[in-house]
């Protein structure tokens, strides 16, 4: 197992490599010159624009513009914002805290409503809670998260004035404030996947109850609950956890829509104020990192089928 | 004990508690929340470029001078200024007046400020003040600018951000970190920043004219999406809000918490033509006057007005605002006439359906209002391509002369010269359909070198009459309103055409 780890540890770092030369080589593909954007009113003056692109080593040759970039990120440096002049690591440590927590309660949300009511659903197949079940995935599914968020703002904080509309207070600073700043949009980010979650836990059980040892358990007698609960949960799990870890992962990788509607300052805030400016540190910085999270994440999911499926553990 | 050590010991006491009554007096006053359309870039006035960072600077640092509401020049870090000969000016400053870290700022302080607006690495305010040729200290309280040559438009330069002053002490020690910890002269002093969160900044208690401001901290905030900062102000969280969707303005006005207040900005809006960037410009378009007077006459400004932005924008002529006092009142708003422009597009010999195609910004409004026009275009027999593109890359389009025609705005400047200069004169670093005509230039540069405001507005006549008249470089389409919005316990809030929130006699009950 130790060496299946070592194994794993070792693709990260190419893989984490080619990503940064794809972010490198797509970036020379986006429209759009960022020493013309930094110019502003002064992009007609070519002294100006040849001012802005020696100082961000535009004018080099593209290697060694990675090459500048590879050795600093190799030194903990990520660069500064071209727009703003704040460190990288300081703005992505900024807003890791908010994206991790808004990003694992959505996670919760959306385990806590999903998984029981995909259990439910195929335990009770082709009956009224299994109808309803499905109505409520496809309409969490299928209903847009700018339209779910201006909803619930406009009925929880126009309308009714329980929560704050908008904005963010760290948990560290006032937890009850902070919990109250993101159960709005943890709810819309949740709400959707929630409904993912349902469909395939529903269609991991159907499958896993249709199996020969379900059949066994029954035979034997144990009450449907531990043959749900035990027997066919547990091998229904394997395709969910799957799905949990991309989706939290994207989660992570921040969620553009509902943090602009309800001004969280996260890492999907950062990063599309970024390309948009063209500012291409952050853009790298934010994608090196989200890349980091998400090979991690399917690290964990790994170890997480060995806990469940001890058959793994020996390959 | 002996009377003539008590004195200053009864004198220290009352400092005291005078100095306690006042911070009490400052903790008592209310906090103000302002939400913003975006986040501010870099909060330095040398490299700063946005224009919401500019309403932050306007509590942050002052500048040696303002504009009011008919757009005149008024006293603020200087009380006076003499012109003494074209070439040369004379600022005297106010006393008494101290920087945020407590540093005076004299005549030094004001020459360190311009030189470097003027000399620093990736300045944006270079462009601004290039006529700058030196700065001579006179006496502490007065300062010399020399001119390379007459400018009238330079003195609304220093009414801007390249005339706000940053304490030298602070500016030296952190290089081009400044912008983090921004050290001013403004009635607020800065606090904090998180990137697109927030940036608040508290009262300066020894700014020269702190009785007149009545908060103790203001938060800048950055709501991205417009219902949603609405929202935020009906229910409270914020006091006071930009209104950049004019859909929200009946929603404001419903509303009998809210009030609003509105001003004719300095910008406008135009569709500028490709005359000579490149083989773009190839075409009946870009070579035939008469094809764009077509283009200019089958638009109906009036109806684009009602449909797109309620009628609550004004339709447009020429680049300079009708509050301007060098507003050209002969040059009139273009009244459609759809049988004259086939006419004219008949002469040019063009076929049509003649194509054009048309860069927007990819928003829903302007595209909304490129729709507007392919309609009423296609009556005249146009047939317009709406190519929405992203803003970095329609950017660099129009920069690199990639466009037929471009649907572009521009916030505008105070002095006409702003808005007029860089875009149509031959060398201006906007004049993004190349457009080039020694006539126009000729006029644009006495506009600049002559101070008196009659003589300007007759050149800008003259200018516009061949530019915009006869050769029809840009169809100018209209000028936007602004709005802000705040909550009824809000008294004493105005808006100028410069947009810029301004928190003097402001309160909230």
């Amino acid at each position: 197992m130790w060496g299946w780890l070592l194994r794993r540890l070792g693709q990260i770092i190419p893989t984490l490599l080619i990503l940064s030369v794809l972010i490198f080589a797509l970036q020379q593909l986006m429209p759009g010159d960022p020493a013309i954007i930094m110019a502003g009113e002064e992009r007609g003056d070519p002294q100006v624009l040849a001012e802005i692109r020696a100082e961000l080593m535009l004018d080099r040759p593209i290697w060694e513009q990675y090459g500048a970039w590879l050795w600093r990120l190799l030194h903990g440096d990520l660069g500064f914002s071209w727009r703003i002049r704040q460190p990288v690591g300081q703005l992505i440590l900024e807003k890791l805290p908010v994206t991790l927590q808004l990003g694992l309660m959505a996670f919760v949300i959306s385990v806590a409503i999903g998984v029981p009511a995909g259990i439910i659903s195929a335990a009770y197949r082709d009956r009224p809670a299994d109808w309803a079940a499905n109505g409520i995935a496809l309409a969490g599914i299928s209903t847009p998260n700018f339209w779910l968020g201006i909803m619930m703002i406009l009925l929880f904080s126009v309308q009714l004035g329980w929560l704050p509309p908008s904005g963010y207070v760290p948990l560290t600073e006032d937890w009850q404030q902070s919990l109250a700043t993101t159960i709005m949009p943890a709810f819309v980010l949740g709400g959707g996947i929630a409904g993912v979650f349902m469909r395939h836990t529903r269609a991991a059980m159907i499958g896993a109850l249709g199996q020969d040892y379900v059949r066994t358990a029954r035979a034997k007698g144990l009450p449907e609950r531990v043959v749900v609960g035990r027997h066919a949960l547990r091998n229904a799990l394997i395709p969910v956890i799957t799905l949990g870890t991309i989706e939290l992962g994207r989660l992570l990788a921040g969620a553009v829509l509902t943090e602009q509607i309800f001004s969280i300052p996260g890492f999907g805030k950062l990063i599309v104020d970024a390309v948009f400016n063209r500012d291409y540190p952050v853009v790298q910085g934010v994608v090196v990192v989200t890349a980091i999270i998400f090979v991690s994440l399917s690290l964990v999911g790994d170890l997480l089928y060995m806990a469940i499926n001890p058959r793994l553990r020996t390959a | 004990m002996n009377a003539r050590f008590l004195a200053p010991l009864a004198i220290a006491a009352t400092l005291a508690t005078g100095a306690a009554h006042a911070q009490n007096q400052a903790t008592n006053l209310p906090n103000l929340r302002i939400g913003l359309r975006e986040d501010p870039d870099i909060m330095d006035p040398t490299l700063a470029r946005s224009f919401v960072g500019r309403i932050v600077f306007t509590s942050l640092c002052d500048k040696l001078f303002d504009t009011n509401e008919r757009l005149e020049i008024v006293p603020q870090l200087a009380t006076g200024y003499r012109w003494e000969d074209p070439k040369t000016l004379l600022v005297t400053l106010r006393e008494g007046v101290t920087f945020h870290d407590g540093e005076k700022l004299d005549a030094e302080a004001v020459r360190y400020s311009l030189m470097r607006h003027l000399t620093m690495q990736g300045s944006f305010r270079r462009g601004e003040i290039t006529d700058l040729e030196s700065v001579e200290v006179v006496d502490p309280m007065n300062v010399r600018l020399r001119l390379k040559q007459p400018s009238a438009p330079f003195l609304s330069q220093l009414a801007d951000r390249a005339g706000m002053m940053v304490s030298p002490k602070a500016a030296e020690a952190a290089g081009r970190d400044f912008g983090a910890r921004p050290v001013c002269a403004g009635p607020f002093r800065f606090v904090e920043r998180v990137a697109q969160d927030r940036i608040v900044l508290e009262r300066f208690p020894q700014y020269w004219n702190a009785a007149n401001f009545h908060f103790n901290r203001v938060t800048f905030q950055p709501i991205v999406d417009s219902t949603a900062r609405l929202a935020n102000l009906q229910s409270g969280t914020m006091d006071l809000i930009e209104v950049t969707s004019l859909a929200d303005v009946p929603a404001v006005r419903r509303d009998r918490r809210l009030s609003m207040v509105t001003a004719e900005g300095q910008g406008y809006w135009n569709v500028i033509f490709n005359i000579g960037g490149g083989p773009r410009a190839q075409t009946p378009l870009g070579q035939d006057a008469r094809v764009r007077r077509a283009f200019d006459l089958a638009i109906d400004r009036d109806a684009l007005n009602q449909v797109a932005f309620e009628g609550l924008h004004t339709p447009a002529s020429q680049p300079i605002p009708p509050a301007s006092p060098m507003h050209v009142k002969d040059l009139r708003v273009t009244t459609r006439n759809v049988d004259r422009a086939k006419a004219l597009l008949r002469e040019a010999g063009v076929r049509t359906p003649f194509p054009v195609d048309l860069m927007v910004a990819n928003s829903p409004e302007m595209r909304q209002v490129a729709e507007v026009m392919q309609s009423m275009l296609a009556e005249a027999g146009f047939e317009l391509r709406i190519a929405a593109t992203e803003f970095a890359s329609a950017l660099q389009a129009g920069a690199r002369g990639d466009f037929q025609a471009y649907l572009s705005g521009w916030s505008g400047r105070p002095d006409p010269d702003g808005n007029v200069w860089t875009f149509i004169h031959s060398r201006g670093a906007q004049n993004d359909g190349k457009y080039a005509n020694p006539e126009v230039d000729a006029l644009l540069d006495q506009t600049r070198a002559d101070g008196d405001t009659a003589r300007r507005a007759a050149l800008y006549a003259q200018a516009f009459d061949i530019a915009l008249t006869r050769d029809r470089a840009r169809s100018l389409l209209w000028h936007p309103r602004l709005f802000v919005a705040f909550t009824q316990r809000l008294q004493g809030v105005t808006l100028l055409g410069d947009g810029m929130i301004r928190l003097q006699g402001m309160r909230l009950r």
